[in-house]
């Protein structure tokens, strides 16, 4: 059931909350061999779902979003719940504070089912590098379901809740969106309050949705976005309606295909759907247009250098001293941080902070961190000249379907790679969504990606719809 | 061989700013420890930091006063390293872009006023607390108190312009006389809200070179400032009249032993991995906000060290004092606009009231006799009144007993007699009672009246006007 359709039936008491509750935790049941949950919250979900009946029959308005049953990236907090963003570091760590986003859910009526598994403090393309775990894919349990947010992805694709938060910082969202068949966006940095996501990148993360229309997923975005003061870096710029936006004529929108992006590396069959779909857009009237971005190719390792700088000072106070996990058996502090940090964080985790810190390193600063930051700037302003051109760019989300599980994961490069066509909006800071473009021979889905300038998601939600409808 | 000395001062001042730098935690000091704490300066996992603008304004008002270019887009970095009392593992500082660059600060030395030149100030926020006191923690143990963690700091880092300890005592008193005539700090050497750290190098007279420093830290008042520079020098001077080298170093000042004793070289080799602070936006000061703070900023003591001279044309040494602290400096000017012998204003404040803030370590701020009294008190013995010897007892009187002047008089019974037939009655009293003195008096030895003055004072208990005492004798003596 579309978001629309549930507020209608709830509130003409044609469906019953509380059964939906029941139904998603049945879906959570029968799919827990697909491990997309870290913790589900059965009884708070039954609970909450009797609070919103009552309130309904008692003739109030619990809001825009009255019994939508949501699953949460076990990076963001909910107040007395567990983040443990899949870590053995944080395994038993409460948070005593809500994000803004889920204080923001919970005043719209949204029911939180669980939070969802994870590559390790959200550093991975495949969420195999969980402390509990791989996620897998519900379209065949052999293959990935994508990562970082794999397990939001799958909680959605198996109908255990209507939608996911997210986390993106080069991919995280629209990559396991690809891989499973949804729609996933990742906003414009500062669009959403990072308030209560665990950091990864601060200059990269931006928490965003999974759903499995457009509809749905600018219905979450219309909740979640907007400044925030706990967040400096949230945009004070305003938020427009998205239903009523969503339904303009994409006609009007000039769509630009940047040539890297269907370049060598990319599947033949996904390079000819994704075509296939644009020159539909085209025979119905839209202006395509081939054009360059040349310094995409340097995207990953501009991402992977800014990346990793901030994470390993992000990381840096999990320390053992304060809260969560600390190794036992130390004679001094400085052992106590190691064995701490070597026990507690994974393999990738520890690859990233080691790499950050080399890069932010004297004597390596300039060469590394501050030639990245300029590379950086760089890439956004080739992609803001070309928006002077284009409304919006058209590319496929990833270069191939999803892969086997332990496929990529000792070649950490070549998973690397799996991030190519996304993190340039996140180095960026602009807005892009996946949206489901057809299934492969192998029987995997595939994505599109559709990208706009800083706070135009709106014109990802109007061409999503369009290519949506075209899809059906 | 001569040789001279190359310091160069880190001052770390605290602000009172009522919230913490980047959450609304209080800053009170002396709390249960983490009692003021918050998850954002716990750090925890999620949190993220929000800029106190009174920080922004307090360090722009630093950097008027001391000359300081402005830096009006500025930003946060990181400085990274492990210890447990940085919740984050970073402290979020400034770097690369500090918010105030180039000033100086004008000191007073033998050879006459000096410039000593100001890097740069920077804002920053403070670490906690390590508590290894025995009273809490057993053995082997380390509690942390995370109060402190999150409260303003500004760092103030001189060029190395000071030569001597003298220099550099001047340059803290101007520097901590400065922070507190602008109202953002304190300057509490001994309870660490002003901490002093020092490099120091010692080079031939004449030589252009600097010499190989060391960092001097754990000074915990002006006299250890001194006394640690004078012992390093004295140390590196040793060194080089030796023909040995200065090793680069950082020294902890012990002041029990009166030494200075070079740091573990772990906790020294470290290597910050500063860089910009992504979760703050950079500070913009736009020219409103730039404005409003200048328009702020009081009058610094120089200023008023001058207008002082010129308006009131007191000894400068009494100005000095006056306007040695911003709120003495207020009180003076409050009896000032009610009375106008301001000499004698100034008297009693670098006596009698000086004395009591001293006697009762106060401020004062907390001094129960209000501007007004002083001023009344004043205008009682300009009007005879009272004596000056009784309005001194009033005075003591009127700290205790919250009357009036004129309340206060009554009720000790000081009125002064100026009734000249009434001291009159004293005068002849005394005369009769004193032939041998009146004898000398007239055989020309003057100086005795002032016996017989005291004694008729003592006869009216104080009350009588001396002058007129001294007037009534002289007649009656010389008649
Ligand atoms: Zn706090």
């Amino acid at each position: 059931m579309q978001i629309s359709d549930i507020q209608k039936a709830v509130r003409q008491q044609k469906a019953s909350i509380s059964r939906r509750v029941e139904e998603a935790l049945k879906k959570i049941e029968q799919n827990s061999h697909l491990n997309a949950f870290t913790q589900v919250f059965a009884d708070q979900a039954r609970e909450r779902a009797q609070q919103l009946e009552e309130q309904l029959s008692a003739g109030k308005n619990p809001g825009p979003l009255t019994g939508v049953i949501m699953a949460i990236k076990d990076n963001i907090n909910i107040a007395g719940r567990r983040t443990t963003c899949a870590s053995k570091i944080l395994e038993n760590f409460v948070s005593p504070f809500d994000a803004t986003v889920i204080q923001r859910l919970r005043e719209a009526g949204a029911i939180f089912i669980g939070k969802t598994n994870m590559d390790e403090f959200a550093m991975g393309s495949s969420s195999e590098n969980s402390y509990f775990g791989s996620v897998k894919n519900p379209l065949n349990p052999d293959y990935v379901a994508g990562g970082s947010s794999g397990g939001s992805a799958v909680a959605v694709a198996i109908g255990a809740c209507d939608a996911a938060l997210g986390s993106e910082t080069g991919g995280s969202i629209r990559q396991p969106a690809s891989f499973t068949g949804l729609v996933g966006i990742k906003p414009t940095y500062g669009r959403v309050s990072r308030y209560g996501l665990v950091a990864y990148a601060s200059s990269l993360d931006q928490i965003g949705v999974f759903a499995r229309t457009v509809q749905d997923t600018a219905a979450i975005l219309q909740i979640i976005a907007g400044h925030d003061e706990k967040d400096s870096t949230s945009a004070e710029v305003e938020v427009v309606d998205y239903a009523t936006t969503i339904n303009r004529d994409f006609k009007e929108l000039k769509i630009g295909l940047p040539k890297q992006y269907f370049a060598d590396g990319l599947d033949a069959e996904i390079r000819e759907g994704i075509l296939k779909i644009t020159n539909e857009l085209a025979k119905q009237g839209a202006n395509v247009e081939e054009f360059d971005l040349p310094l995409t190719r340097y995207a990953i390792a501009t991402y992977y250098i800014i990346a990793t700088a901030e994470a390993s000072s992000n990381l840096a106070r999990y320390d053992g001293v304060r809260y969560g996990f600390r190794a036992p058996e130390v004679d001094d502090l400085q052992e106590m941080y190691a064995s701490t940090r070597s026990k507690g964080f994974g393999k990738e985790v520890k690859r990233r902070i080691l790499l950050g810190t080399y890069v932010l390193s004297a004597g390596y600063y300039d060469a590394y961190y501050k030639k990245a930051m300029q590379v950086r700037r760089l890439i956004k302003e080739e992609l803001n000249n070309a928006f002077k051109k284009y409304d919006v760019i058209v590319t496929p989300t990833t270069p191939t379907t999803a892969f086997k599980l332990g496929e990529k994961i000792s070649d950490p490069l070549t998973m690397y790679l799996m991030d190519i066509y996304t993190v340039t909006a996140n180095l960026a800071g602009i807005c892009a969504i996946n949206l489901p473009a057809g299934k492969h021979s192998n029987g995997l889905p595939f994505g599109l990606q559709v990208m706009a300038p800083a706070f135009r998601e709106e014109r990802l939600f109007q061409l999503g719809a369009t290519i949506e409808r075209m899809q059906s | 061989m001569e040789y001279e000395a190359i310091i160069g001062l880190e001052v770390h001042t605290q602000l009172l700013t009522e919230t913490k730098i980047f959450c609304g935690c209080s800053t009170k000091f002396g709390a249960e420890p983490n009692s003021q704490t918050c998850p954002v300066c716990l750090g925890m996992p999620g949190v993220l930091p929000v800029l106190n603008k009174k920080v922004v304004e307090f360090a722009v008002l630093l950097g008027l006063a001391t000359n300081c270019q402005i830096r009006r887009s500025n930003r946060f970095a990181r400085k990274n390293y492990f210890y447990p009392d940085l919740p984050k593992g970073y402290q979020i500082s400034q770097f690369e872009e500090p918010i105030c660059e180039n000033g100086y600060l004008e000191i007073e030395t033998e050879q006459g006023k000096k410039r000593i030149g100001l890097i740069r100030i920077h804002m920053e926020e403070d670490a906690g607390k390590s508590v290894h006191d025995e009273s809490y923690v057993e053995a082997n143990e380390t509690l942390i108190d995370l109060n402190r963690c999150g409260v303003p700091l500004l760092e103030i880092v001189s060029a190395p312009d000071i030569r001597s300890p003298q220099e550099a005592h001047a340059y803290l008193t101007q520097l901590r006389q400065l922070v507190r005539y602008l109202g953002i700090s304190d300057g509490n050497m001994e309870e660490g809200s002003f901490r002093c750290d020092a490099n120091i190098s010692v080079r031939p007279v004449g030589q252009q070179k600097f010499g190989t420093r060391t960092e001097l830290k754990n000074m915990n008042s002006f006299a250890h400032v001194q006394k640690a520079l004078e012992y390093e020098i004295e140390r590196q001077t040793e060194l080089l009249k030796d023909g040995k080298s200065v090793e680069q170093q950082t020294l902890l000042w012990d002041a029990d032993k009166n030494i200075a004793q070079p740091m573990r070289g772990k906790e020294e080799s470290h290597d910050y991995r500063y860089f910009p602070e992504p979760d703050l936006v950079p500070v913009h000061i736009d020219v409103a906000w730039f404005d409003k703070i200048k328009q702020s900023l009081p009058e610094l003591p120089q200023e008023k060290f001058e207008r002082f001279l010129n308006q009131y044309q007191l000894p400068e040494y009494d100005v000095r004092l006056l306007t040695e602290n911003r709120e003495v400096a207020d009180y003076f000017e409050k009896v000032a606009a009610l009375f106008d012998d301001f000499k004698m204003i100034s008297n009693w404040m670098l006596g009698e009231i000086a004395r009591v803030l001293n006697e009762q370590k106060i401020s004062i701020n907390q001094l129960p006799l209000k501007p007004d009294k002083l001023a009344d008190l004043l205008q009682a013995i300009r009007k005879k009144v009272v004596s000056t010897s009784a309005a001194k007892k009033v005075f003591d009187f009127l700290l205790s007993n919250d009357l009036s002047v004129e309340q206060a008089i009554e009720k000790l019974g000081l009125k002064q007699i100026s009734d000249e037939s009434e001291i009159e009655q004293f005068v002849e009293r005394v005369i009769a009672q004193h032939p041998a003195e009146v004898e000398s008096f007239k055989a020309g030895k003057t100086k005795v009246i002032g016996f017989l003055v005291g004694q008729v004072m003592k006869l009216s208990r104080g009350k009588a006007n001396p002058q007129l005492v001294n007037q009534l004798l002289q007649k009656k003596l010389k008649a």
